[in-house]
């Protein structure tokens, strides 16, 4: 093989976390400058969610009052997050295809087949859903937008994600390492 | 002058454009942070890769020291940006199930977005969780949502709690990550060999 061959199929390495930080921090500040709010990720889904028990039935949608919130303004997907959460899904693939890393397949250790795999993501998925409806939010509207603001409330759930993950890290270990 | 919605009349469409564009950016930092893989970001809860607290320690402090310094020139209206009520029950609870599902799951909700766009299957299936998940708390425990909200206390920041200034948490959260730089090297060291080959 030609070392140009080698090069060429290697993804670009990531950044230093730090520059990242860094940039990522004015990604933050241009939003909350732009929309006077902060990133969020979690209330799109709440709302794509809403929009299909609307289609389902919207009787019931709209007595629920978790789906009624997203229905009050009328499309629900026309609005800031889904379309922040949009340009995060193409802002990643360009990301990911510049730099060689769009590939299918599994994120995984060593250890787990993909069928557990799949499951525990899907699980891990529900309970991520859930965690972020009862907190008002997620690692980007909670954690990262409202820390820069001092959010009390912001912080000490950050500090239960990282707590909650630790605590559970050794009983998935296999899955990982 | 900032906000921008605060002091310019936003159409509907030009608004939506600029959180397109928003979350292009946020999307690609966050692939090229290494966050569209869940082995990445796990990673963090066994101490051999501490990149999402290195991202997030820095993104947090490079964010709220800019927006001090632009509140303090007098450039953004603080009282115009929107801060996320505080119940701290519900958002310890919350951050709990959150956190468990981020390790076993492998993913937050925006990391996934990016992971999905990165071609990972783990993440298709982590969002179709996502979405089973809200429709399942939405069916069987919608009064939550009204307890959660009519038991907030509005806005409560660190600076409004404790009457000590912004500028000192700045400071604080400025020598803060530089200790935990420190920290998170030694553990990088320390953990190298949990790394999975």
């Amino acid at each position: 093989m030609k070392p140009a061959d080698t090069a060429a199929r290697l993804p670009a390495p990531y950044w230093n976390p730090y520059v990242a930080g860094f940039v990522l921090g004015l990604v933050l500040l241009a939003t909350y400058l732009v929309a006077g709010r902060g990133l969020g990720a979690s209330g799109a889904f709440s709302a794509l969610v809403a929009t299909i028990a609307n289609a389902v039935s919207p009787a019931a949608a709209q007595a629920n009052p978790v789906h009624a919130r997203y229905l009050e303004g009328g499309t629900p997907l026309l609005d800031f997050l889904p379309l922040l959460v949009l340009g995060t899904f193409v802002g990643g693939w360009i990301g990911a295809k510049s730099a060689g890393r769009l590939r299918f397949g599994l994120d995984r250790g060593p250890s787990i087949g993909a069928a557990p795999r799949l499951a525990l993501a899907f699980g891990g998925g529900a309970l991520v859903a859930v965690g972020a409806k009862i907190a008002l939010g997620c690692t980007s509207g909670q954690a990262l937008s409202g820390a820069a603001v001092l959010n009390a409330g912001s912080l000490a759930f950050m500090l239960a994600v990282f707590a909650a993950g630790y605590a559970v890290a050794y009983f998935v270990r296999r899955e990982w390492l | 002058m900032f906000p921008l919605t605060s002091s310019f009349d936003f159409s509907v469409a030009a608004f939506l454009a600029a959180a397109f564009a928003l979350g292009l950016a946020f999307g690609f930092v966050l692939e090229r942070a290494g966050f569209g893989s869940g082995r990445k970001l796990t990673a963090v809860f066994y101490g051999y890769d501490m990149a999402v607290v290195k991202v997030m320690f820095t993104a947090i402090v490079t964010a709220m020291a800019a927006l001090w310094l632009a509140s303090a020139a007098g450039l953004l209206d603080m009282a115009e940006v929107y801060v996320v009520p505080t119940n701290y029950a519900a958002q310890i609870v919350g951050g709990l199930l959150l956190g468990a599902g981020f390790v076993v799951g492998g993913y937050c909700p925006g990391t996934s977005v990016v992971a999905c766009a990165s071609g990972r299957y783990d993440a298709m299936a982590f969002l179709a969780g996502i979405v089973a998940g809200l429709a399942a708390y939405a069916q069987f425990v919608p009064g939550i949502e009204a307890w959660v909200r009519d038991n907030a206390q509005g806005e409560v920041t660190l600076p409004s709690l404790t009457g000590i200034a912004t500028g000192w948490y700045v400071l604080a959260f400025v020598a803060a990550l530089a200790l935990a730089a420190r920290g998170m090297a030694w553990a990088e060291r320390r953990f190298a060999g949990l790394r999975p080959r």
